[in-house]
């Protein structure tokens, strides 16, 4: 029986962090709990904030489970990831940069060049190009598990376009609507600087061709998109357009926007539809996403792309076995988080050890996301594992493969008081002429007893994520 | 702005409206079944089919013209796009896209609304009487048209909407008129019977318009009078002649924001100018039906000036 880190309780003691929250959760009465979570429930749902599942159908509406018990940091654990994660969004910044320039990493055989060079993520279309700043991925989402007091780990990096920040925000905005009596007693640090941050950090890297005030749009793939809230939500607190594809068109050297006034230059985009879909001259000739001759403009140095194509080959859970050794690399500094141990199926002796303890890790598609394509070993049924292992067998190169963590557990909300759940851990750094990180990130937890996996499209739910001030 | 934001907002407005206008509908249609039948009438309900345009297709679908397929039919069937079930759908859809040109209240207003048709979808349909289902039509409709009046922000999305507003009204009001035609065309001496003027009030009352009414011409009821008052009157709220002009204000607002005039703003002062001149026996001359038919088309080419010159973003 595996014993897990218990964020709140160490035995009969209640850790530091946790102190204020002691007495809130003993003389919380059950009525009141769920009257609280009621009260939540509907303000998420006027609200708005939803989120709908791919594959699943159901309810377009359904809203991601909130836990009203908060996670909490203290100062000293996050002056610690903090460190830890501007380091790593620095070194996979340079990475990027490097590769899709002379490739001293590869040259240097640190990294395989196959692994770059072939890998599906990687950009043809950019080769040669430095974006502004040299910053290809400006919002980095890392994702961060807990074993120990001191035991942090990265699972996997986002390089692309992470989602659920809205969710990091609006959770704070309902505790604090909620609870406010909580706030008052601890000192919490604020998230909500995250909006106007991430413009600046936009602002910071428009292009070469702009003069004065960039004009900035978050460019969304529509209404029927399961995170199109977040892009609406953040479109509005930066004060900046929300467009789609349609609502854009080029003309010479420069990508404008269809406005009752006629065209209107834009500047700056921030993406969240994939590489594939921005430019069907370039990319995907079928794809009604996207912008005809986007990227020509784009590295024409008229529009500022976020994030820049091509910044997926950075997260690529093959090429994540890298990262610490891109730290060493470009930083010449040791590691501050420390990579899960992975094993490569597409290595013969990796494979074979995966193929041989399927029953103890946790296999993941190079390529998924999202808690999709994933195994669970320990947990599994024995079809589960037998699909898998036929899976593994016939594309070895397409999984890697991690010991199954002993996630941490913090003090949830269950139906039959409070009880410990598994949780981890996504802050949002932002890379731009600076690089800054709000105290504070999505807490997701899996609210199935004994669940390991904390997907919001596997039954996960959110939690408020507190760092408390020095 | 965005030509397809201020597209979602023209279409919130027009679908608020249209929802209204649904319930107003299943409002008169239900008063004026109280009334006994006479040998020689066309159904009541028919008449409101006719109005909205949507007879062939219910008749598809339903066959009998009874009050509970038409209290189906009008608010909740998801098949008639013009039922306060689908406009509301639609109405907060539009302002899921355009969530950042709204301000929370209208969210909420129009969030809220929609939550609590699901709710009332999901209830027996024996719990909910037909008055309760306008009240509640008519009433979301007003607060989602408070909230906008109240919280936004009187730039272009503001113009969008309440151009939106004007142009579905004058449209919704010619039609609920043409209700009173269908019924009354039968029987020419019926004109200025006790059956005649009840039918009148009634047609009044669907728009909350029968005591301003009376506040505004006194003594009795005449087709004359009512329909001075919905064609002519600027006093009365969902007027013709009001409307028009609210589109004309809102066109000229648009066009001074932008700096430039349009087919839209040219075509909606042609209409204005036109009813500005007409009097009540022109109308009746031309007849009452002759003349509704086509200003609702009318209506229609203004409808489309407007998507040409603003909506549509193909403009260079």
């Amino acid at each position: 029986m595996t014993t897990y880190f218990n964020e709140m309780f160490l035995g009969n003691k209640v850790r530091e962090p946790y102190r204020g929250l002691k007495d809130w959760m003993a003389t919380m009465p059950a009525e009141l709990r769920q009257m609280k979570q009621a009260e939540a429930e509907d303000l998420f749902r006027r609200i708005g904030i939803t989120f709908a599942v791919y594959g699943e159908g159901g309810d377009p509406d359904r809203l991601i489970p909130f836990d009203m018990f908060p996670r909490v940091f203290s100062a000293q654990e996050w002056f610690k990831l903090e460190r830890g994660i501007k380091q790593r969004a620095r070194a996979l910044n340079a990475f990027l940069v490097d590769v899709y320039g002379r490739g001293e990493i590869v040259r240097a055989g640190r990294i395989p060049a196959h692994l770059v060079y072939q890998n599906e993520a990687y950009e043809k279309a950019v080769v040669g190009f430095v974006p502004p700043k040299g910053v290809y991925s400006h919002i980095v989402g890392i994702d961060l598990v807990r074993t120990g007091p001191d035991e942090f780990f990265v699972l996997e990096d986002n390089c692309r376009t992470p989602s659920g920040v809205s969710y990091m925000l609006e959770n704070r905005e309902i505790m604090m609507r909620m609870f406010p009596d909580l706030f008052r007693e601890n000192r919490i640090e604020p998230v909500d600087s995250y909006p106007e941050l991430l413009r600046h950090t936009l602002a910071s890297v428009a292009p070469s061709k702009c003069n004065g005030d960039p004009t900035i749009a978050i460019l969304t793939p529509g209404h029927f998109n399961s995170a199109y809230y977040e892009h609406s939500f953040l479109a509005d607190l930066m004060g900046v357009e929300l467009v789609e594809g349609q609502d854009l068109f080029v003309e010479g050297e420069f990508v404008y926007m269809r406005t009752t006034e006629g065209p209107k230059r834009l500047d700056v985009i921030y993406r969240r539809i994939d590489d594939a879909f921005i430019d069907p001259l370039c990319f995907r000739p079928d794809s009604m996403l996207g912008v005809p001759g986007l990227m020509d403009v784009y590295r024409s140095g008229g529009v500022s792309i976020c994030s820049a194509p091509g910044a997926g080959v950075a997260d690529d859970k093959a090429v994540y076995t890298f990262v610490p050794e891109m730290i060493r690399f470009y930083l010449g500094e040791e590691p501050i988080l420390n990579n899960v141990p992975t094993w490569q199926c597409g290595k013969a002796d990796d494979c074979k050890y995966v193929l041989d303890h399927l029953n103890e890790l946790v296999v993941k598609e190079v390529h998924g996301s999202g808690g999709y394509g994933m195994l669970v070993g320990p947990k599994a049924t024995k079809e589960m594992v037998e699909t898998f292992r036929a899976k593994i067998t016939s594309h070895p190169e397409n999984y890697i493969a991690q010991p199954t963590l002993a996630l941490s557990t913090t003090p949830t909300f269950v139906e039959e008081g409070v009880a410990p759940r598994h949780v981890d851990l996504r802050p949002y750094c932002l890379v731009g002429e600076r690089i800054e990180l709000v105290p504070g990130g999505l807490t997701r937890v899996a609210l199935t007893e004994g669940s390991l996996v904390v997907n919001s499209s596997q039954g996960g739910g959110v939690k408020d994520t507190w760092v408390l001030a020095e | 702005m965005l030509s397809r934001t201020a597209d979602n907002l023209y279409w919130i407005a027009r679908y608020i409206e249209r929802a209204e206008t649904a319930a107003r509908l299943l409002e008169v249609g239900a008063r004026i079944a109280l009334l006994p039948s006479a040998a020689g009438y066309r159904n009541e309900w028919d008449s409101l089919l006719s109005a909205s345009g949507t007879a062939s297709a219910f008749s598809e679908k339903y066959g009998e013209a009874i009050q509970r397929n038409l209290e189906s039919w009008f608010f909740f069937d998801r098949d008639n796009p013009s039922s306060v079930a689908s406009c509301i759908t639609n109405a907060r859809e539009n302002a899921r896209i355009v969530r950042t040109a709204l301000t929370s209240q209208v969210w909420d207003a129009l969030n809220t609304a929609f939550q609590e048709l699901k709710a009332m979808e999901r209830r027996p349909r024996s719990q909910l009487a037909l008055s309760q289902l306008t009240e509640w039509a008519t009433r979301n409709s007003a607060l989602v048209r408070g909230c906008i009046d109240a919280t936004l922000l009187r730039n272009d999305g503001w113009d969008f909407l309440n151009l939106g507003f004007n142009l579905e009204r004058a449209d919704n009001t010619a039609r609920l008129m043409d209700v009173k035609y269908y019924v009354l065309l039968p029987r020419a001496d019926f004109v200025g019977s006790g059956l005649d003027n009840y039918q009148w009030t009634t047609l009044l009352r669907s728009m909350s318009a029968h005591r301003a009414f009376h506040w505004a011409y006194g003594g009795d009821v005449t087709s004359d009078k009512i329909a001075d008052f919905l064609i002519l009157n600027r006093q009365c709220p969902r007027g013709l002649i009001t409307c028009v002009d609210g589109m004309n204000k809102h066109l000229d607002q648009l066009a001074t924001a932008y700096g430039k005039s349009n087919d839209a703003q040219v075509k909606a002062k042609h209409l204005l100018t036109e009813l500005s001149g007409l009097t009540v026996s022109d109308i009746f001359e031309e007849g009452l039906h002759e003349f509704l038919t086509r200003f609702i088309r009318d209506v229609a080419t203004l409808g489309a000036a407007v998507h040409e010159s603003y909506l549509n973003g193909d403009q260079r």
